[in-house]
C-alpha cells in the first residue's frame, strides 16, 4: 500500500520545471487509441458504478427526509457522539502513530519486521473480529477490574476505543511513508548544527512531515467515522448512549425506515467527500495518489 | 587540523579500516575516490553521524571521538545542500546560533554579515523552493559556517551545478578560505575541481588512504 509510488509531492521539487509539470499531451497513434480505449471502458465499469450509487442515494432522498433526519433527538446524539468520537481518535492516533512513524522510517533494530506486519493487522483483520478480541481483552481479569472504576465496554471509551484500534493503523502506515520521504540528511545537517536527536525532530522532522501528519489526521478521521463492526460488537448499538452515524443506518435500517438511513449515509459520504478532498488538498502522502507516471 | 588516528568505520557490510590521516589546519584537502569507496562513510564519520568501531579523531588538540556531531566544531554542507523546506534564508543562516542560544542582535548580525559576504542578502525570506542550484548552495555554506566552525567538511558540492554556477562557487569557496583561514576537507570525484580547490589531494582507494 504505502510502496515507492507513494509519493509526496512537496518532496517532488525538481530544478527542472518541466519535469515538475503534468506529463505533456502526447500524440496518440491508432494502434494505442484502442488499447486506451479498452482501458477506459474496463475502468470506467466501477467509476460509473461508483457515481450510480451515489446518485441513487440522492434520488431516493428529499430535503424534507434530511431535515427530518437531523431533527431526531437521536440522529443529533449520534452526530455530537461521531464528531467527537473520531475527533479524540484522531489526535490518539496522531500521539501513537507519529513516534511509531518516525522510529520504523528511521532505526533499525531487532523484530522490526514483525512489528511491521503486527501494525498491518488492524487493516487486514475484519473489522468485526477486532471489536470480539477487544470485548475478550475487556473480560480479563485486570480491566474488569478497571471497569469497575472506568466503564469502557458499552460505553462512550469503548466507542472511541474501537475507532482507535483500526484508524490509528492507517495514520502509522501514512506517517511511516511520510518520514521516510523526509531525506535524513536534514536531521544530520541540523544535528551538526548543534542540534540532539530530539531538537532535530522537533526543529527539522516535524514541520517537514506537517502535510504528511495533516493526511494521517484526516484519513484517521474518515476511518474512525464509518467504523461499525467494532463498535457494534464492543460498545452495542443503544440509542443515546453508544450510538454514532453508521449505527444509526444500521438502526434505521433494522425497524425499516430506509429515509432516515439513507439521509444518514449521505451526511457521512459528504463528510467522506470533504476528507478526501483535505487529503488530496494536503499531498496526499502515503496514499499512492497524485503522481502519474511521467514519460521520460 | 584533523587528525585521524587508526579509524575503522562501518557502513552495513561495507568497512573502512585502520585509516590514519592528518590534515593541517588552514588546508584544503581534497579526499578523491570512486563511488562507493567509502569517502562519505569517512566524511560521516569525521562529523559524528557514524559511529567509530575504533580508533580516535581529534581537531585541533581536542578529541571529539565520542562527542556528539553539534560539538565538534564541524560544519557540514552535504550533496545537496539538505536545506529546510519550511524555513527562509535568514532562519538557515541563524539556525545554528539560535540552536546555541545567541542573542537575537547578534544572530542578526552575523545573518547579515554572512548574507552580504555570500550575496543572499536580496533572498534572506525566500524559502529553499524555486531557488537555483548556486543559491541553494550558498545558504547550504552560510548556515554551516555561521557558528564559526574550525572545519567545514562538503560533500561534492559542486556535482549538480552547471559549468557557471560551479565557476561561483568555487570562488565563494576560495573566499571562505581566504577570509576565514577555515581547515576544508572536501570530497569530490572531479579531479579539475580538487586540483583548482585543494591544496592536497588524498585517495581513497580499496579502503586505503593514498597522497
Amino acid at each position: 500500500m504505502a510502496g515507492v509510488d507513494s509519493v509526496n509531492p512537496s518532496s517532488l521539487q525538481s530544478s527542472d520545471p518541466s519535469v515538475a509539470s503534468a506529463p505533456a499531451k502526447a500524440l496518440v497513434a491508432p494502434a494505442d487509441r484502442r488499447f486506451l480505449a479498452a482501458l477506459i471502458l474496463l475502468g470506467g465499469t466501477y467509476v460509473v458504478l461508483l457515481l450510480a450509487m451515489v446518485a441513487a442515494d440522492l434520488f431516493y432522498t428529499t430535503p424534507g427526509h434530511l431535515w427530518r433526519a437531523l431533527g431526531s433527538p437521536e440522529i443529533q446524539y449520534a452526530i455530537r457522539l461521531s464528531l467527537l468520537s473520531c475527533t479524540l481518535t484522531t489526535l490518539l492516533s496522531l500521539w501513537v502513530a507519529v513516534p511509531i512513524g518516525y522510529l520504523m522510517a528511521r532505526f533499525e533494530f531487532p523484530g522490526r519486521a514483525i512489528l511491521d506486519a503486527l501494525l498491518d493487522i488492524p487493516i487486514v483483520l475484519p473489522p468485526l473480529v477486532i471489536g470480539l478480541s477487544l470485548l475478550i481483552l475487556f473480560q480479563t481479569a485486570p480491566l474488569r477490574a478497571l471497569e469497575t472504576v472506568f466503564p469502557v465496554t458499552y460505553a462512550v471509551p469503548s466507542v472511541i476505543l474501537a475507532q482507535f484500534m483500526v484508524a490509528c493503523a492507517f495514520a502509522v502506515r501514512t506517517l511511516r511513508t511520510t518520514f521516510a520521504q523526509i531525506n535524513p540528511r536534514q536531521e544530520q545537517v541540523a544535528m551538526t548544527l548543534g542540534c540532539n536527536r530530539a531538537q532535530a525532530f522537533w526543529r527539522v522532522v516535524l514541520p517537514a512531515a506537517r502535510p504528511g501528519i495533516l493526511t494521517a489526521a484526516t484519513l484517521a478521521w474518515a476511518r474512525a467515522l464509518g467504523e461499525f463492526g467494532p463498535i457494534l460488537v464492543f460498545s452495542g448499538a443503544t440509542r443515546m448512549k453508544t450510538e454514532v452515524l453508521p449505527t444509526t443506518v444500521f438502526l434505521e435500517l433494522s425497524v425499516g425506515r430506509l429515509e432516515a438511513a439513507v439521509a444518514v449515509s449521505l451526511l457521512m459520504m459528504a463528510s467522506a467527500v470533504v476528507a478526501l478532498f483535505l487529503v488530496r488538498a494536503w499531498g496526499g502522502a502515503g496514499l499512492g495518489g497524485g503522481t502519474p507516471l511521467r514519460h521520460p | 587540523m584533523i587528525s585521524l588516528r587508526h579509524i575503522t568505520v562501518q557502513a552495513g557490510g561495507f568497512q573502512l579500516r585502520d585509516l590514519s590521516m592528518e590534515i593541517p589546519t588552514g588546508s584544503h584537502t581534497a579526499l578523491m575516490g570512486r563511488t562507493g569507496s567509502g569517502k562519505t562513510t569517512l566524511l560521516e564519520g569525521i562529523c559524528g553521524l557514524r559511529s567509530i568501531r575504533s580508533g580516535s579523531i581529534w581537531i585541533g588538540d581536542r578529541e571529539v571521538t565520542n562527542l556528539p556531531p553539534g560539538q565538534r566544531g564541524i560544519g557540514f554542507v552535504p550533496q545537496d545542500g539538505a536545506l529546510f523546506d519550511h524555513l527562509t534564508v535568514r532562519q538557515h543562516l541563524e539556525f545554528a546560533l539560535e540552536v546555541r542560544g545567541w542573542a537575537p542582535e547578534r544572530r542578526e548580525t552575523r545573518s547579515r554579515e554572512l548574507a552580504e559576504w555570500l550575496g543572499l542578502t536580496p533572498l534572506m525570506n525566500r524559502l529553499p523552493a524555486g531557488m537555483s542550484g548556486g543559491e541553494r548552495q550558498r545558504v547550504a555554506l552560510g548556515r554551516a559556517l555561521a557558528f564559526h566552525p574550525p572545519v567545514l567538511c562538503l560533500d561534492e558540492p559542486l556535482s549538480a551545478l552547471d559549468d557557471q554556477t560551479r565557476g561561483e562557487i568555487v570562488a565563494v569557496l576560495t573566499e571562505i578560505r581566504n577570509r576565514t583561514g577555515i581547515t576544508i576537507l572536501h570530497i569530490t570525484h572531479n579531479r579539475s575541481e580538487a586540483e583548482r580547490l585543494a591544496d592536497r589531494i588524498l585517495h581513497l582507494r580499496d579502503g586505503r588512504l593514498e597522497s
